[in-house]
């Protein structure tokens, strides 16, 4: 269970989360909306532990453990995502050697044995089947001339091979054309499950018509101005935020 | 032979010609405290690991060089898969798979036994591509050499397994004075592999080696460097001085002689690769990773003569630079006056990790023919924080995330090695890097 507390958070020296509460059960997929610049990467950032993100107030536990003192590849091995909403490239190296290394690193951080290299390929191409990543992608550098489209395809690809039990998708859904719409969808669906907790960052309710969320917060200023239940992102689509983001400025 | 060139040597020696134009401080170098030759004490080598220096055998593992091929290259087994003409400490006390490069007609020997055995090949080749005088340290090498590797292969042969010979300085204060003479005749090819690695020292020793290629008509000689000596202790105290000449030669028309070299080691290198393109349409390639870290000091490049016409070179160069260390590119491409056609690209690309270390390029360009065509790309990177997040929130330590973000870096290099050579090399650039963040 994910448990966030009266976060506050600031990027050099920049006021960007003004007390945050969040809490997230197993099996629960929460989206969260918002005006751009309202704070819902830096939350992610936050969450995932980018350094130079730094909480001044509140706290973050994840499964009883606070996270304050764990840094990013710590927070991975212990079942942390962030599909990022810019992924970034990292050149020469193959997507292909990306993923095998990052699955490798975790579970070597979780004193597991490595992975050997025909179960890893026969994995990888399972999963990339379903996620329609060709092989030609997988031997190209990670994210290096990816399409936007193809960039959140291959987020979501990492995913599923890292299996993690938070998950958080910021703005999976744009770029995506409506078929990759879907096939990205019914990827995060398979990973939903009564372990798994999942935050889904979304301007658009078209997303959460694919993958239903349980609960809808509404991000304003660093602040979560309205919660409430899936119909929420249906009223926002029809009057955007003008109600919470004035009702919170009054 | 031998003793023309020794002569030659010394009377050369007399004018000290120290490395000036290299971007390199080191203290003079005491040549009557180095011994210019020293032969392994026991000439039999160890009879188990057990009886090899533990640190090398941590090196090793370290590399996941299985234990068959470490008892090679600490001289214990007798034989392996690749050819190793093992020089362990000056003298070469193990030669093997003579048989099968015999059949083939392929010579790969020893160069004092090439001496003996081969005089005519040995007379009409060594000093031709690096004559005695060229420079301080190939004078000191042609006055003193000890031992090193000769390699023939005859026309149209192909050679049969990669060569490979690997150095190990392992007497203390050894200066190590290796000559390499590798010829290709016409419509051969070989490909050559040098690996190196030695134990921790406390004095500084000097590497300055000698290498020789000739490529005749249609041939073409592959030579991978992974070189990997002690780079010094934390303060930079102890480390080798590899102060190497290397030099092709593309002798006659179509042939093509390429570099490719992994450095991660030695306080101090001061290494060009070159190719001398006299044949018409001949190619020479410079492939290169130069890591430096701590307080390395690396001054390498290549220089590409162009003397034939329709000649072409191809640099590649990736240096990355850790610590406090300094890490130069310095190259030198030229086109003769009757090198028409000429084609040079060049691609030099320099990383840095963190903020106190520097990196350097210096090209020299020179054309003295109106058709030759010369590119030049250079870059100069960081490893941004957002890659490393990325790769952290993906489950890699620090360490980790530098050493994938640096092996991308290099991918173009690392491909042109052989396979067996490649992975080594990937381990090892990680290695090298160990305690450059955090
Ligand atoms: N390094 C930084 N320095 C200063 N301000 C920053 C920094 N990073 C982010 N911000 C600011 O913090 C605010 C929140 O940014 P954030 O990226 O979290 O917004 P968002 O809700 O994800 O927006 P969008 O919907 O456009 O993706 C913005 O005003 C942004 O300009
Ligand atoms: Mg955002």
């Amino acid at each position: 269970m994910l448990e966030i507390k009266n976060l506050h958070a600031e990027v050099d020296g920049n006021k960007i989360l003004r007390g945050i509460d969040l809490t997230v059960r197993p099996g629960e997929v929460h989206a969260i909306m918002g005006p751009n610049g309202s704070g819902k990467s830096t939350l992610s950032y936050v969450l995932a532990g980018k350094e130079d993100y730094e909480i001044t107030e509140g706290s973050i536990s994840y499964n009883g453990v606070d996270w304050s003192e764990l840094g990013a590849d710590e927070r991975a091995a212990a079942g942390m995502f962030l599909a990022f909403q810019y992924p970034i490239e990292i050149p020469g190296v193959a997507t292909m050697t990306f993923l095998k290394t990052a699955l490798n690193a975790q579970r070597k951080a979780r004193g597991e044995d490595e992975i050997s290299t025909p179960d890893f390929m026969k994995l990888v191409r399972e999963k990339s089947k379903e996620l329609k990543v060709t092989p030609d992608m997988l031997k190209r550098p990670l994210n290096v001339g990816f399409s936007g489209g193809e960039k959140k395809r291959a987020e979501i690809l990492q995913m599923s091979l890292l299996e993690p039990t938070l998950c958080v998708l910021d703005e999976t859904d744009s770029g995506l054309d409506i078929d990759a719409l879907r096939i990205v969808s019914e990827g995060v669906n398979q990973l939903r499950s009564p372990e798994r907790s999942m935050i889904v960052i979304t301007h658009y309710q078209r997303l959460l018509d694919h993958i239903v969320p349980d609960v809808v917060h509404v991000l304003s200023k660093g602040k979560i101005v309205k919660t409430g239940g899936k119909e929420l992102a249906l009223e926002l689509e029809k009057n955007g935020y003008a109600d919470y983001v004035d009702e919170e400025a009054a | 032979m031998d003793a023309k060139l020794a002569s030659g040597g010394i009377s050369s020696l007399e004018n000290d010609g120290r490395a000036t134009w290299a971007r390199v401080e080191y203290p003079k170098i005491d040549f009557e405290d180095l011994h210019y030759y020293a032969a392994p004490k026991n000439t039999e080598g160890p009879k188990s690991l057990d009886e090899v220096d533990p640190e090398l055998l941590e090196t090793y593992k370290k590399l996941g060089i299985p234990l068959s091929e470490q008892e090679i290259l600490a001289g214990v087994a007798p034989e392996n898969r690749v050819a190793v003409d093992a020089v362990f400490d000056s003298v070469s006390v193990a030669t093997t798979f003579k048989e099968e490069l015999a059949k083939a007609g392929v010579i790969f020997c020893p160069i004092s036994e090439a001496v003996r055995e081969h005089p005519e090949l040995v007379q009409k080749y060594l000093g031709s591509v690096v004559p005695v005088s060229d420079n301080f340290y190939a004078t000191l090498n042609s006055a003193v050499f000890s031992d090193g590797s000769f390699v023939y292969v005859p026309p149209g042969v192909r050679c049969p397994m990669e060569l490979s010979t690997y150095f190990r300085i392992n007497e203390k204060n050894t200066g190590q004075f290796e000559r390499t003479l590798i010829i290709a005749d016409k419509g051969s090819y070989v490909s050559y592999l040098e690996g190196c690695t030695a134990p921790q020292r406390d004095e500084n020793q000097l590497h300055a080696a000698v290498v020789e290629l000739v490529a005749l008509e249609d041939a073409e000689i592959k030579y991978s460097t992974v070189q990997n000596w002690y780079p010094g202790d934390s303060e930079g105290k102890g480390g080798i001085y590899n102060f190497v000449t290397k030099r092709g030669d593309c002798r006659e028309k179509n042939s093509k002689i390429s570099w490719t070299q992994v450095e991660t080691g030695s306080a101090i290198t001061w290494k060009y690769p070159s190719c001398i393109l006299r044949g018409d349409n001949s190619q020479g390639e410079f492939y290169s990773i130069a890591i430096s870290n701590g307080h390395q000091q690396i001054d390498s490049g290549t220089k590409m003569i162009h003397l034939g016409k329709n000649t072409a070179s191809r640099i590649i160069s990736k240096g990355i630079s850790a610590g406090v260390s300094q890490n130069t590119y310095r190259g030198q491409v030229s086109a003769h006056r009757k090198a028409s056609n000429a084609r040079n690209f060049t691609q030099c690309d320099s990383l840095l990790i963190g903020d106190k270390c520097g990196a350097h390029t210096v090209p020299y360009i020179e054309s003295k023919n109106s058709s030759a065509v010369f590119e030049h790309e250079a870059t100069t990177s960081k490893i941004s924080d957002d890659q490393m997040f990325y790769c952290q929130a993906r489950g890699l330590d620090e360490e980790e995330a530098v050493a994938l973000i640096v092996n991308g870096f290099v991918r173009d290099v690392i491909q042109q090695l052989p396979m067996e050579f490649a992975v080594e090399a990937q381990k090892l650039i990680s290695i090298s890097l160990e305690g450059s963040v955090g």
